[in-house]
């Protein structure tokens, strides 16, 4: 039987410049990526009924550079005819914010929805480097920390590169993974990159350089760590019955992963070595009849190392805990390799587009326009995998 | 309390007070149901197993077991410099309860995950006592 989200397929793509720093105002590139996205699906602005994002406008302002523009500025900006949309942060991951959009596809709500995601963290950062999330900045007294993040901020957990490296950790513990086969989900990322004219870090990156690297919290050096970046990554997504009318051969939403089903929390998860990816890719397998070694191209968060090997065991490449030995040598996870990863570099090479990276280059590929990281053999089913720790969200692509 | 790094510290109300100040009194304070005694952490109004209310904050043993850890380096907030150890802890009254912390009075070649770990506190100020822990010699 075909699950609702067959119903539903991507219709065009759109990335604006990505750089460190890029010289434009961040809600022009954000108006790049989406034009472009709606051109690149044979459409019109008019045509466009419903508009989703990630995180939305509140969360958006709370940390410098996190996002340029919710739902009501892109709205009024690009002057759209809205049936529904949704920007939120609290969904299955970055790329909830798709998944509700096919949901409302699927639903009949709106017929065209332009998904969009911007960072600017490049320039709100400035020089000064990485800080921690919720550690303030500017003047009047000092903050004092509520919610949630009172658990972490007085013990110096400010960053989620500590929540996850604890992670990591557990799963060296309990696995026996060591920080020689991490290194080649940074290794193979850079690989990649260098044949990505849009990648961020181009340069040769050896398993020396890597364990030499400067240590940010163990077991994650300064490769474990994605580079923040200005840009915006747009897709469109489209209902089936429309196909005659797009550019582009569509390509189909095959399956959704959303779960949520251990603790929301980024340490009273149950297992945190698998993250809620474990629910969310359960999930996305439990609505079709395709398997993991029908998968050509697996694109898959790495905001830290950690969490793509993570991915890689959730999805079911690789058994729970065998991730080290699998990625080991990066043969299996090359471009030539059994289940080609993060073929554009990921977000440790190609930069943090915060998980519509990883849609993009999904679509890239099944689209066959990888240029000279095209995965050989005209693969036809890819996934995109985006979030981690008590975040997680998946979705299966397929030409249709 | 001059001499301690700078620390941002929680926001103290009714749902939280019990455990950021039990440290005054020696205590690891954490909710506990009176129905079906489980501990309950961060706190909620209901007990999440029976959905009973209220719950009411009790002292734990303060003893628990190092389930992972990490040494930061990066300065992630100005005045409290790294090195430091972070972890979490279950509690050893429900390995199900953990809370994250700070290794003290250990370096990194101690650690090793399973390893027994007493509560101890940092008084700050407004009457704030941290948690933290330390090798459990006993």
């Amino acid at each position: 039987m075909a699950s609702p989200e067959q119903s539903v397929v991507v219709s065009g793509i759109g990335q604006s410049a990505v750089g460190r720093p890029v010289d434009r105002d961040p809600m022009a590139l954000t108006a790049d990526a989406c034009l472009a996205a709606i051109e690149d699906a044979g459409l019109t602005r008019s045509e466009i009924d419903g508009l989703a994002t990630y995180p939305g406008g509140a969360l958006g302002s709370a940390s410098p550079g996190f996002a340029a523009g919710g739902i009501v500025e892109i709205q009024d900006m690009l002057r759209l005819e809205l049936d529904w949309w949704n920007g939120t942060a609290e969904t299955a991951g970055q790329l909830g914010s798709v998944i509700t959009a096919v949901a409302a596809i699927a639903a009949g709500f709106a017929k065209h929805v332009l998904c969009f995601r911007t960072v600017w963290e490049a320039s709100a950062q400035g020089k000064g480097g990485r800080r921690g999330i919720g550690t303030g900045g500017g003047g009047g007294g000092i903050p004092r920390a509520g919610g949630e993040m009172q658990w972490r901020l007085p013990f110096g957990a400010a960053s989620a590169a500590c929540w996850i490296a604890m992670m990591a950790q557990r799963h060296f513990h309990e696995y026996g993974t060591t920080r020689e086969q991490l290194a080649w989900i940074a290794l193979n990322a850079r690989k990649n990159a260098a044949l990505n004219p849009a990648a961020i870090y181009r340069d040769p990156m050896s398993l020396d350089d890597y364990l030499g690297a400067r240590m940010i919290s163990t077991p994650f050096c300064l490769y474990d760590c994605d580079v923040p970046v200005d840009g915006s990554t747009a897709f469109v997504l489209s209902h089936v019955d429309t196909a005659r009318d797009l550019r582009r051969p569509p390509l189909r939403i095959e399956a959704i992963g959303s779960a949520l089903r251990g603790r929301p929390s980024w340490d009273q998860f149950d297992d945190l070595t698998t993250m809620a990816l474990r629910d969310a890719a359960k999930m996305m397998w439990e609505r079709t009849d395709l398997k993991p070694s029908d998968v050509d191209v697996a694109e898959c968060y790495d905001g830290f190392s950690f969490i793509a090997l993570a991915w890689l065991e959730a999805l079911g490449f690789c058994k729970p805990g065998e991730g080290g030995p699998f990625i080991e040598g990066g043969e299996r996870i090359g471009l030539g390799g059994e289940i080609p990863l993060n073929t554009h570099g990921g977000q440790l090479s190609a930069g943090r587009l915060h998980g519509y990276g990883f849609f993009h280059e999904a679509c890239v590929q099944l689209w066959g326009e990888g240029g000279e990281r095209q995965v050989p053999g005209d693969p036809a089913v890819a996934i995109a995998a985006a979030g981690g720790g008590p975040l997680g969200g998946c979705l299966l692509l397929a030409r249709s | 309390m001059s001499d301690l790094p700078f620390r941002l510290l929680p926001r103290i109300g009714p749902e939280n007070e019990h455990f950021w100040t039990g440290g005054a009194a020696g205590e690891l304070r954490l909710l506990q149901c009176p129905a079906c005694e489980t501990w309950v952490h961060p706190p909620q109004p209901i007990c999440p197993a029976c959905l009973g209310e209220p719950l009411v904050a009790r002292a734990t043993s303060g003893r628990a077991t190092l389930h992972t850890y990490t040494v930061n380096h990066h300065p992630w907030i100005p005045g409290f410099d790294p090195p430091y150890i972070i972890a979490i802890v279950t509690l050893n009254e429900d390995p199900r309860v953990r809370l994250t912390t700070n290794l003290v009075h250990c370096e990194e070649a101690d650690l090793r995950i399973g390893m027994p770990l007493a509560v101890c506190f940092e008084e700050r100020e407004d009457g704030i006592f941290l948690p933290l822990f330390e090798p459990d010699t006993n």
